[in-house]
This record gives structure tokens, C-alpha cells and sequence, in this order.
């Protein structure tokens, strides 16, 4: 896999979508693990929204809880008290305290969840075909179209084990976009790659996103990939997980990898980065004590 | 203007590399022979080779060459190989008399049934033990229990309760199979990454899809690994189940010539069983192989991980 520099393109040509969706509300939510008093609080009376539309990127140190605020809007994990809207529908809140689980808001994990045991094609249309959405052939059609879309033509019949692994997260990406969500939940899907791989799928990430214009909340620990994929970054403080920051990175969109170079993003950098650094230490020392 | 997706522009360039398009769409007969060649050309067949004949070298030079004292009632390799291929064996059995096959035969006959209903019984009982955490906490605490419990103590039981001998010998080669499958089946689907029943719920899978598209092809791999171990312990323990009861078989064989001291076919009962418990196991193989395509590919072509 090689990385070309890459021009500016122009996206004006790409049609606005249809109206915007996927807006979260996260409305003074706290998670707490075990008993009330005795038990460990890892988010703390968090709020902050996630626009329909854009990037809305939480960066915070490994271990902050940033991962439980995810799991609570995908559904895989209950909260203690708050509430989540999606798109002014309550998902999770005082009365259930769990979501449901749905095609409406999609994760992609952080080591990669495609099924080992299925060819490409079939993790792609495994999401119309288990709903009973698309007869088989109408999905493979899709996806096919979709793969071919994505510069994923010619892998479609390999199983995930065979092809690169920064390849694997955008079959993923495509199996959540073929279900038509909301919003892609995205935790930390780029970590385990090497710098050069990201960059190249950082980019991917957000020509899918012009295309398709779905809302994306991006879970990250780099803060370089947080102002540069992001409409919004929100700095997280370390156990209990609050924002410390939110930022609106008026960055115009599209960006390209020619934005790091720019005195804008440098800016943006400085900003946060002694914001990030005092979090990432308060986790360490946190984590010394723990020891 | 013909226009061009911008996805597409940049992703020209990341496809898979010459190397892999030549192994993409691959049949399973022809990776089957590539992994042949592979172990061919490997130094793993001619080390196998030394390593046998160092076994037999030995065995020949310390029973016939050097008549060490705890070896001197052994049979030598000669003698067994002369016995085993004799038209006309000192002892009545050798490759040439029906009844080797007769005993091959019947022992066969009581793994495969064995095997077939320990594996019918196990693997869904496994399945749900790792499924369920309710239906683990009434079954697994007796499935425990019974475990350890050696066949060989099973077997004044299995002769009251069941008639004749052919049925007891199956009851007991049967249970260790099954509890070898049952445990590797559960451990499997516990196994098995939260992150991929997460996606499948993620991507609107109901419960019973879940453990239809994941739960089981998911455990697969220590399904078969479960089953190999499997029918290893079933000739186990039909080779006891044999020497308590029965007419036949090959370790009614052993336990006979012991008896009525014909050495020789009792390493020739042996050898057999080795060879003939190693061809089942490599069946197993094959069959697990044959429908865990994904993990083969996987290993055979070294995918980046």
C-alpha cells in the first residue's frame, strides 16, 4: 500500500443530502460501575452534542471512559443517570437505562469486527439481509456498487484474514454505511495501524463522509487526528470522563493532509495540546496510585 | 467532463498486491496441493523420517542387537514386521488373514458410533453451556462432577445397564468423546470476541441470528479442535471398554494374545491402533479444514494480522 500526495479535489459537484440526521443529545449522563457510593465513576454529568452531519471527535487519554459513553449510545452498555437523544428520539434515560442496540447507529470497533468466517461481501450485506431489508441478490447488487465505490473492487469474494488490515476498516465502514445509520460510532478504528496507513485512511474516512454526509462521532487519543478529521473536538478530563473543551475547528471542509502544514491547525494544536497533556498526565499519576 | 468519484482516485493504488491476486479465487483441491508442495520442500518430512527411524533403530538394536535385560521378552521390529506380512502367521494374525480387517472393522464401527453421537450430543450442549449463562449454572456444576470419572469406572455400570457387549463398549468409548467436545464446544463460544456479537446486534441481527452467524461458525475452530481430541480419547477408551468385553476388536486382540502369549500380535494390535486412530484424527482434520475455509486461507497465505 502506497500514499500519494494528494490534491485538493473539489466536492461542489456532490449533491447536498437529504435533510441531515443523526443529531445526539448527551444530557448531564453519568455511568458508574458498581455500587453507589463505593463504586467507580467513569463519566461525570457529561453534555455536549453531536451535530447531524459532521464530526464530532472526543479525545481524551486511554482508559477515560470515553469508550462507555460510546457503548451507552450503541446500546451495549446501561448509564446510571442522564439522558440520550438521538435525533430528538430518547434512546437511553431516566425510565431505560439501556438503549437498544439498531441498524440506526452503527460501531466500528477498535480492533475490527468483520466475521472472520465470511467473505467480504457477505460482512457487507450481513445488515440488509439478517433485517430482511434486501433480497440476497438486490444486496449483493449494492454492495457490490458500494465496495466498488470505495476502491474495494476485487476483494469482495476474500475473507477479511486476506487482505491488509487498514483494508479491513473500510470494508467495515461500508458494511455499516450499507444499512443506511444515522450516525457511525467510531472507537478508535485506526489505532493498531502504522502512521502512514492512518494517514492514507484518514483521508478515505473523509471522502466517505463527503459522500454520504452521515454524522461520525470518532473516539480518538490522538489529538492531530481529532482537529483533523473533526467539525467539533471534545476534550475529555480523565476518570470520571467531562468535557474539559470543545472546540469548533473552523477548518473549512474538505480537508486534505495538506491542512497539518497550515498555520490554522498549528494554532488549533497549540491550543489543546496543554489541555490533553494535564489530562494524560492526571491519567498517569491515576494510574501510578492504582498500582 | 466524465466524472470520477474521488474515492475512487484515491484508492486506485490500494488494492491487493500481485501476490495475492494470484492466490485470490483459489479452489481448496488446488490450495490443498500447494500446501503439500509447501510441506514437501519443507525439512519437516525428512526430520519425520529420522525421528522413525532413530524410534525403530532403537527399538531393534536394544531387543535384538543388545538384548538389554528389561527388553529381552520383547519382540523385536523383525519379528513383528516378519509376523505381521506373513502369509501364514505363527499366530493366526497378519495382513493376509480376514480377521485383522474383522477386528479393524468392528473397532472402527464402535468409534464411528461413538463418535457420531458424542458429537451430536456434545456440540450442542456445548454450544448452549457457553450460550446461556442460566443453562450453564443448572448443567455445568454436574457436568463437572461426572468428568473426571474415569471410563474404566464406568464399566461395571455400563454392563448392568445395557445388554449384551456390543452396546456397553460404545456407552463407554462414547463418554470421554463427549465431554472432550462438549468443553472445547463451550469454551469456544466463550471464545468468541464480544466485539462480533456486538456488530451483529449493531447491524439489526436478532438473538437466534446471532447464534446462527456467530455463535457458531465462531466457535468452529475449538469445535474441531474439541473433536480431534475427540476421537483420540474414544479409541482410548474402547480399548478398554474391549479388553473387559467383547469378541472382537483390536483391543480384545491385545488383551487375548497377552493371555495366551503371541507378543508379537500384541505389537502388531498396537501399531495398528496407532495407525488407524491417526487416520481418523486426519479426517477430522480434513473435514474441519474443509469447513473452515476462512482459517486454511488464512494460515496458508500468512494474511497480515
Amino acid at each position: 500500500m502506497s500514499v500519494q500526495p494528494v490534491a485538493l479535489r473539489d466536492y461542489s459537484a456532490v449533491p447536498t443530502q437529504t435533510p441531515r440526521k443523526g443529531g445526539v443529545r448527551i444530557t448531564d449522563v453519568v455511568k458508574s460501575y458498581g455500587a453507589a457510593e463505593a463504586g467507580v465513576l467513569a463519566v461525570d454529568h457529561c453534555t455536549f452534542d453531536i451535530s447531524p452531519g459532521e464530526i464530532t471527535v472526543v479525545v481524551g487519554p486511554s482508559g477515560c471512559g470515553k469508550t462507555t459513553l460510546l457503548n451507552a449510545i450503541a446500546g451495549f452498555h446501561s448509564i446510571s443517570s442522564g439522558s440520550i437523544y438521538l435525533d430528538d428520539e430518547l434512546l437511553c434515560g431516566p425510565q431505560k437505562l439501556k438503549a437498544q442496540p439498531g441498524p440506526d447507529r452503527i460501531v466500528v470497533f477498535q480492533n475490527g469486527a468483520l466475521f472472520p468466517w465470511k467473505t467480504n461481501i457477505e460482512n457487507v450485506t450481513f445488515g440488509p439481509i439478517m433485517q430482511g431489508l434486501l433480497s440476497r441478490a438486490e444486496a449483493y447488487e449494492k454492495a457490490r456498487d458500494m465496495m466498488a465505490d470505495a476502491g474495494l473492487r476485487g476483494i469482495e469474494h476474500n475473507y477479511p484474514g486476506e487482505i491488509a488490515s487498514g483494508v479491513r476498516r473500510r470494508v467495515e465502514i461500508v458494511r455499516a454505511l450499507m444499512n443506511d445509520p444515522k450516525i457511525l460510532l467510531l472507537d478508535e478504528p485506526y489505532r493498531a495501524l502504522d502512521s502512514l496507513t492512518k494517514s492514507v485512511m484518514h483521508e478515505a474516512l473523509l471522502e466517505i463522509f463527503y459522500k454520504s454526509r452521515v454524522t461520525i462521532f470518532f473516539i480518538t487519543h490522538d489529538l492531530e487526528e481529532a482537529i483533523f478529521l473533526g467539525h467539533r473536538v471534545v476534550i475529555m478530563t480523565t476518570r470520571p470522563c467531562r468535557p474539559k473543551k470543545i472546540l469548533d475547528i473552523d477548518i473549512p471542509h474538505p480537508r486534505d493532509y495538506s491542512v497539518l502544514t497550515t498555520r490554522r491547525f498549528r494554532e488549533f494544536m497549540d491550543e489543546t495540546a496543554a489541555a490533553v497533556h494535564e489530562e494524560a498526565l492526571k491519567a498517569f499519576t491515576a494510574g501510578e496510585k492504582e498500582h | 467532463m466524465t466524472e470520477v468519484s474521488p474515492v475512487r482516485v484515491l484508492n486506485a493504488d490500494v488494492s491487493l498486491s500481485p501476490a495475492d491476486d494470484a492466490v485470490r479465487g483459489i479452489s481448496p483441491l488446488a490450495l490443498a496441493i500447494h500446501r503439500s508442495l509447501l510441506w514437501l520442500k519443507s525439512p519437516r518430512p525428512y526430520l519425520m523420517i529420522v525421528g522413525f527411524t532413530l524410534f525403530i533403530g532403537f527399538w531393534y538394536l536394544a531387543v535384538e542387537v543388545w538384548k538389554l535385560p528389561r527388553f529381552s521378552e520383547m519382540p523385536g521390529p523383525t519379528e513383528v514386521v516378519r509376523e505381521w506380512l506373513s502369509r501364514n502367521p505363527t499366530y493366526g494374525l497378519s495382513i493376509f488373514t480376514p480377521e485383522y480387517y474383522m477386528h479393524i472393522w468392528v473397532s472402527t464401527r464402535r468409534v464411528a458410533i461413538a463418535f457420531f453421537l458424542a458429537t451430536a450430543i456434545g456440540v450442542p450442549l456445548g454450544l448452549f453451556l457457553g450460550w446461556s449463562e442460566r443453562f450453564k449454572q443448572y448443567v455445568f456444576p454436574v457436568f463437572e462432577l461426572l468428568r473426571p470419572v474415569p471410563p474404566l469406572a464406568w464399566v461395571p455400570l455400563a454392563i448392568v445397564m445395557f445388554k449384551g457387549s456390543e452396546t456397553p463398549i460404545i456407552f463407554l468409548t462414547f463418554l470421554a468423546s463427549f465431554y472432550a467436545t462438549a468443553l472445547n464446544t463451550m469454551l469456544g463460544v466463550e471464545s468468541i470476541d464480544v466485539s462480533y456479537t456486538r456488530a451483529a446486534s449493531c447491524l439489526g441481527a436478532t438473538r437466534w441470528q446471532v447464534f446462527r452467524h456467530v455463535i457458531v461458525p465462531g466457535a468452529m475452530p475449538f469445535i474441531f479442535t474439541g473433536l480431534q481430541i475427540s476421537v483420540g480419547v474414544a479409541w482410548f477408551s474402547l480399548v478398554a471398554g474391549e479388553m473387559v468385553s467383547g469378541q472382537y476388536g483390536l483391543g480384545y486382540v491385545i488383551n487375548t494374545s497377552y493371555t495366551m502369549v503371541r507378543y508379537p500380535t500384541i505389537v502388531i494390535g498396537m501399531i495398528t491402533l496407532g495407525i488407524v486412530g491417526y487416520v481418523t484424527s486426519a479426517a477430522v482434520r480434513l473435514v474441519g479444514d474443509y469447513l473452515m475455509q476462512w482459517r486454511t486461507r488464512e494460515l496458508a497465505l500468512g494474511g497480515d494480522k
